[in-house]
C-alpha cells in the first residue's frame, strides 16, 4: 500500500504537523486481549449493586421495567444497531419505516399529530421544546412548575443560559396565573411526585395569555390517564426510557417529542415521512430538513444531528410487542402497588402521605426526624435505609425545603420488596419513638 | 448486502400501495393481546374518572412472531457496517466490535440515581474514561455528559459565554466564526449560545484563510469553532497562527473532534493550540451509530475552563471512593438529566482498553494510509479538490462526470448497484460535487480495491453510458424515492384504521 501511495512511511503524509508535537506519548495501558477485557469489565460490573439484587424503589424518569426478551433481540441486530442514519433511503427502508411507526405509536399514545425521530433524553427534551416555545410566540419568559423533575428543570436553566431567557418556577397551583406574558407555561402530569394535574386548566390559561403548553409526561401513564392531545397540550416532552430501554445508569435514553401540526416547522430533530419511489412503491425519508442544521445552518430549529434512532426502534418494538393491553397492565400494575404500599405505609406512626391530592404510581411519603431536632428527615432515612440494602428517593434540596422520601412501583415491584420496606421503616419509626421516650 | 426483490412478504396483507413490508397497524388484529406483562385491573377504580383516558387507543395487536417476523423484515432491508462498507467521510464508520455491545450489557441494570455507594464500578470506569480522554486529547479535563458531538459544541460554546461573562467581557464578545468548511452543527450550535455567525472562507491549499481570519477578529470575538483535520481530510498548515490570532484577540479555540480518528498517537489538539476538544465516541472509538444514534460526545478541556464544567462532577480523593460533586460556583450546570450515555461510554471504554496505547496509534496510522491508497486510485478518474496528501479522508469532486450530466448523487447511489454504501456527498460545501470518501482502519485491502474499481467503472460508465448511472440503483429495495413529495405532502404517521 505505501508502495502505492509512491511514500516508504506514513510519516511522509504527516509533513504539515509541527514537528515538536508529532506522535507523543499519550501514557497509556497496554491492549488486552478480548479474554482480559470481559474478565475486566466483569470485575468493575461487580462493583455495583445492581437493582435486582435487592429491594428497590427508585424511578421517575427512568423506571424499572420490565423488558420483553425479543425487544433486544431485534434492535441489537447488526443491520439496525451498525447503520448510519438513513440520509440514503434506498437502502435504508429498515430504520426509516422502523421510526415511522415509532412516531405514529408516540402519537397514537400522546393524541398528539406529530413526533420527531427521537431528542437525547428527557431533559434536554424539555429545554429544545421551551426553544420551540419561544421561536414560536417571540416571548423570552418560560414558567415551569416547580414540581417538574428537579434534573429536568436543572437542564432547562442551562439551556436557557445560551439564548438568555428567564425562567420562572412557580408551583404547580400557581402556573396558570404566571401565564401573562409567557412564551410557555411547563406542566408535569403526573408530577415528580405521582400527583395528577389538572392539565387541561393550565393549558387554557395560558392559550387565554397567548402562550403555549407543554406537557412533561410519562409513556406508561398515558395508556390510562387522558393524553395531552386531549388536553390542549402543544408540545407533549417526556422520558422514553421506560419503553424498553434498559436503565444503564443514566443513558442512552430516548427524548420524546410531540407537538400540534401547526408547530412542525418549529420542531427540532429529524423527522420521517411517507412517501414512494420511482416506481411507484411506498417508502420513507427523512423529511422537512429545512429545519435542520446541515441545511439551514445557524438559522436551524436546533443543532442536533445524532438522536437516539436505536432506542425509538426499540421503544416500537416493545410497544408492538406490548400491545395495548400488556403497556395498560404494566401500568396498572404500579398503580396499583403504588397504592397498596402508600395504604400500609401512610398507617406507620409518624409517616403520612404527602403527595397532594391523586397520584399514579410513586408517591411523596413524610418520615419521622431520625434525631429529635435535627435537620431532615427523609434523606436521613434514606440513608438508613441503604444501610439495609433497599433503594429509595429522598427529595432533599431538590424540591424546596421538602424532604421526604419517594417511592416508585412499577410492575416489576415485589411483594417481597413492598414488605421488606414497610418492615424497615416500621422499625426506623419505632426506634424515633424509642429516642424520644428515652429523653 | 441483502437485496430483497419481492413486493410483500408472504404476510397476506393488503396494503394501500405496493409496499415491501406492511405498517404495523396494517398486520394489527383485533384481540391479539400480548401477554408479556398481564394484571392490575383493580388500579382502574384507583384512578379518578376526570383524569381517567378517553381517547381512543388504537395501538396494534400483534402476536409475538409477527412482531419478530416484521422487524426482522425491516432490518434486511438496512445497509450496515455488518453487512458491507461505508466509505462515509467525516463519519468514521469503522467496524464496532461485538465484546463492547456484551460488557455493555454488564451494566444495564444501574439506575442513574442510586446512591453513589452502589456504583463504584460504574463511577471508577467514567473516571478512567476521562482520564484515558484526557491523555489522548493533551487535554486537563473532561466531561462525559453530552450525548453527542453537537450537544458538546452547545455545552463547550456555553462554556465559552460563561469564560467571558466571569473576566467581564460577556457583553461585547457575540461572534462566534467557522469556516466556510465548517458541519453545520458549529454554526447552529454557535446561534443556539445566542452569539452571531461569522464565516471565514479557505485558501486555495484548502486551509482556513489566514488573511481572511484576522480580517474577522476583534475584540468582539467569541471565538472559533475549527475541524482539523478539517472536511477536506488536510490537516491545517498554519494551525498555530490561527490559533495565536484567536488568542491574540481574548478568543478560544474550539476543536470540533469530528475527525479525531486521524490523530490518534499522532497529535494532541492539547498541544496544537486549542483550548477544548469534543470526542465522537461512535466515530472514533467504534461504538455503533445506531441507525443515527446514540453517541456521545465527551468534551475536554485546558484548565482555564475546567471551572465552567458541566456537573456534577465525579472525583475522589486518593484510595477514597468516587463520589459526586456539585458545588462548582461556576458551572455552567447540567446539559442533560443524568451522568452521560454510560452505554455508550462503557462500549468506548473497552474499545481504548482494548487496544492500548500502541493500538489506538496503529488505527489513526493506518486509517491515514488506507485514505491516500484510495486516493491514489480515484485521482485519475476524479478531480481531486485539493491535491495534497490527506489525513483519513479525502474530498474528490464529480465536476467533470458532471459536464456529461452524471452529478455526485448519482455516482453515489451507482455505488449502491455496486454492493457499497455511498460516500458523503455535496460537503464540504466549497466543493463543487464533493464526494468525501473515508475507508477507515477496519477494511481490509482487498475491499479498497474492490471500492476504487467500482469508483473507476462508475466513471467509465459516466462516459460511455451516462443514462445508466442516473437510473442507479436497480438492485436496492427501493429505486430512489421523491423526496419532494415527502416534503410537500408530510404524511408524519400512520392512518389509524377506522
Amino acid at each position: 500500500m505505501l508502495e502505492r501511495v509512491g511514500i516508504r512511511s506514513v510519516d511522509e503524509l504527516l509533513t504539515a504537523i509541527p514537528r515538536d508535537t508529532l506522535r507523543p506519548k499519550l501514557g497509556l495501558p497496554v491492549g488486552m486481549s478480548e479474554l482480559e477485557i470481559q474478565s475486566h469489565l466483569e470485575a468493575l460490573a461487580a462493583k455495583n449493586r445492581t437493582a435486582g439484587a435487592g429491594p428497590f424503589f427508585l424511578g421517575g424518569p427512568v423506571q424499572r421495567r420490565y423488558i420483553p426478551a425479543a425487544v433486544a433481540v431485534l434492535a441489537l441486530r447488526g443491520e439496525f444497531l451498525t447503520a448510519y442514519t438513513p440520509y440514503q433511503p434506498e437502502v435504508s427502508q429498515g430504520t426509516l419505516q422502523s421510526i415511522f411507526e415509532y412516531q405514529s405509536l408516540v402519537c397514537e399514545l400522546l393524541a398528539m399529530d406529530v413526533a420527531n425521530s427521537s431528542m437525547y433524553e428527557g431533559g434536554s427534551a424539555v429545554a429544545e421544546a421551551a426553544f420551540m416555545a419561544v421561536r414560536s410566540t417571540g416571548r423570552k419568559k418560560v414558567v415551569m412548575a416547580s414540581e417538574v423533575y428537579f434534573e429536568f428543570r436543572r437542564t432547562v436553566h442551562t439551556y436557557a443560559k445560551g439564548p438568555d431567557l428567564e425562567i420562572v418556577e412557580v408551583p404547580t397551583r400557581d402556573l396558570a396565573s404566571a401565564a401573562e406574558r409567557a412564551a410557555c407555561l411547563i406542566v408535569q402530569h403526573p408530577d415528580a411526585f405521582g400527583g395528577l394535574v389538572d392539565v387541561r386548566q393550565i393549558a387554557d390559561a395560558a392559550h387565554a395569555a397567548g402562550a403555549l403548553c407543554i406537557q412533561v409526561t410519562e409513556p406508561h401513564a398515558n395508556a390510562l390517564l387522558e393524553p395531552p392531545g386531549a388536553l390542549g397540550v402543544d408540545i407533549v416532552v417526556g422520558e422514553g426510557q421506560p419503553l424498553g430501554i434498559p436503565m444503564s445508569f443514566g443513558g442512552p435514553y430516548l427524548g420524546i417529542l410531540a407537538c400540534r401540526s401547526a408547530l412542525v416547522r418549529q420542531m427540532p430533530g429529524r423527522v420521517v415521512g411517507e412517501t414512494h419511489d420511482a416506481h411507484g412503491m411506498r417508502g420513507f425519508v427523512n423529511t422537512l430538513q429545512t429545519r435542520e442544521q446541515h441545511i439551514r445552518r445557524e438559522k436551524a430549529t436546533s443543532n442536533i444531528c445524532t438522536n437516539e434512532a436505536i432506542a425509538a426502534i426499540s421503544a416500537a418494538i416493545y410497544v408492538a410487542l406490548m400491545g395495548p393491553e400488556g403497556l395498560k397492565a404494566a401500568a396498572r400494575l404500579g398503580v396499583v402497588k403504588a397504592h397498596a404500599l402508600a395504604h400500609r405505609l401512610g398507617a406507620l406512626p409518624g409517616c403520612t402521605v404527602s403527595t397532594e391530592g391523586d397520584f399514579f404510581d410513586r408517591f411523596a411519603l413524610r418520615v419521622p426526624r431520625l434525631a429529635a431536632g435535627g435537620e431532615g428527615s427523609g434523606y436521613a432515612v434514606r440513608n438508613a435505609l441503604l444501610a439495609d440494602n433497599i433503594l429509595v428517593e429522598a427529595t432533599a434540596v431538590h424540591y424546596g425545603d421538602r424532604d421526604d422520601l419517594i417511592i416508585q412501583c412499577t410492575e416489576m415491584t415485589s411483594d417481597a420488596e413492598m414488605d421488606a420496606l414497610v418492615a424497615a421503616i416500621e422499625s426506623i419509626a419505632a426506634s424515633v419513638r424509642e429516642t424520644v421516650t428515652a429523653r | 448486502m441483502t437485496i430483497r426483490t419481492q413486493v410483500i412478504p408472504d404476510s397476506g396483507v393488503t396494503t394501500a400501495m405496493p409496499a415491501l413490508e406492511p405498517l404495523l397497524v396494517e398486520i394489527h388484529q383485533g384481540g391479539r393481546a400480548g401477554r408479556h406483562v398481564r394484571g392490575g385491573d383493580e388500579a382502574d377504580a384507583q384512578i379518578p374518572a376526570a383524569f381517567a383516558r378517553k381517547a381512543p387507543l388504537g395501538l396494534p395487536e400483534l402476536t409475538e412472531p409477527q412482531v419478530v417476523r416484521h422487524f426482522t423484515h425491516l432490518a434486511q432491508l438496512n445497509y450496515a457496517v455488518d453487512t458491507g462498507m461505508y466509505p462515509l467521510g467525516s463519519c468514521t464508520m469503522k467496524y464496532n466490535p461485538k465484546i463492547n455491545d456484551r460488557v455493555a450489557g454488564l451494566f444495564g441494570d444501574l439506575h442513574p440515581t442510586q446512591p453513589e455507594s452502589t456504583v463504584q464500578g460504574a463511577l471508577a470506569l467514567l473516571a478512567e474514561l476521562e482520564s484515558m480522554l484526557a491523555k489522548v486529547t493533551g487535554m486537563d479535563a473532561v466531561t462525559l455528559q453530552p450525548a453527542a458531538g453537537a450537544h458538546a459544541e452547545f455545552t463547550a460554546i456555553l462554556m465559552f459565554k460563561a469564560y467571558h461573562r466571569k473576566r467581564g467581557e460577556g457583553a461585547k464578545r457575540h461572534r462566534v466564526i467557522v469556516p466556510d468548511t465548517a458541519h453545520g452543527t458549529n454554526p447552529a450550535s454557535a446561534a443556539m449560545c445566542g452569539f452571531e455567525v461569522t464565516t471565514v472562507k479557505s485558501d486555495a491549499r484548502g486551509n482556513i484563510d489566514l488573511a481572511s481570519l484576522k480580517t474577522a477578529l476583534g475584540d468582539d470575538v467569541v471565538g472559533l469553532m475549527l475541524t482539523n483535520p478539517n472536511t477536506l481530510g488536510l490537516f491545517e498548515e498554519r494551525l498555530r497562527e490561527v490559533c495565536d490570532a484567536v488568542h491574540d484577540v481574548g478568543g478560544l479555540v474550539y476543536g470540533d473532534g469530528a475527525n479525531m480518528n486521524a490523530l490518534l498517537g499522532i497529535a494532541r489538539p492539547g498541544d496544537l493550540g486549542f483550548d477544548c476538544i469534543h470526542i465522537n465516541v461512535h466515530k472514533t472509538f467504534s461504538t455503533p451509530h445506531g441507525a443515527g444514534g446514540p453517541g456521545a460526545g465527551p468534551l475536554c478541556v485546558k484548565e482555564p475552563l475546567r471551572a465552567f464544567l458541566p456537573k456534577p462532577w465525579i472525583v475522589h480523593d486518593e484510595q477514597g471512593p468516587y463520589r459526586y460533586e456539585t458545588k462548582q460556583a461556576d458551572s455552567i450546570g447540567r446539559v442533560r438529566t443524568f451522568a452521560g450515555n454510560f452505554g455508550v461510554l462503557v462500549r468506548a471504554y473497552t474499545y481504548m482498553r482494548t487496544l492500548g496505547e500502541e493500538g489506538l496509534a496503529e488505527a489513526s496510522n493506518d486509517a491515514i494510509l488506507a485514505a491516500n491508497y484510495l486516493l491514489a486510485q480515484l485521482r485519475d478518474s476524479y478531480d481531486v479538490a485539493f491535491d495534497r496528501p490527506c489525513m483519513h479522508e479525502f474530498v474528490v469532486s464529480a465536476a467533470r462526470q458532471k459536464k456529461l450530466g452524471v452529478s455526485a448523487l448519482d455516482v453515489g447511489k451507482a455505488l449502491i448497484d455496486e454492493g457499497f454504501h455511498p460516500p458523503t456527498v455535496y460537503f464540504p460545501l466549497v466543493v463543487p460535487e464533493a464526494l468525501m470518501i473515508e475507508p477507515t482502519e477496519t477494511e481490509p485491502r482487498e475491499t479498497l480495491d474492490a471500492f476504487a474499481a467500482a469508483m473507476v467503472r462508475i466513471a467509465e460508465k459516466a462516459s460511455t453510458d451516462p443514462a445508466s448511472v442516473k437510473a442507479a440503483p436497480k438492485n436496492a429495495p427501493l429505486a430512489r424515492l421523491d423526496e419532494v413529495h415527502a416534503a410537500r405532502n408530510p404524511k408524519l404517521k400512520w392512518q389509524r384504521p377506522t
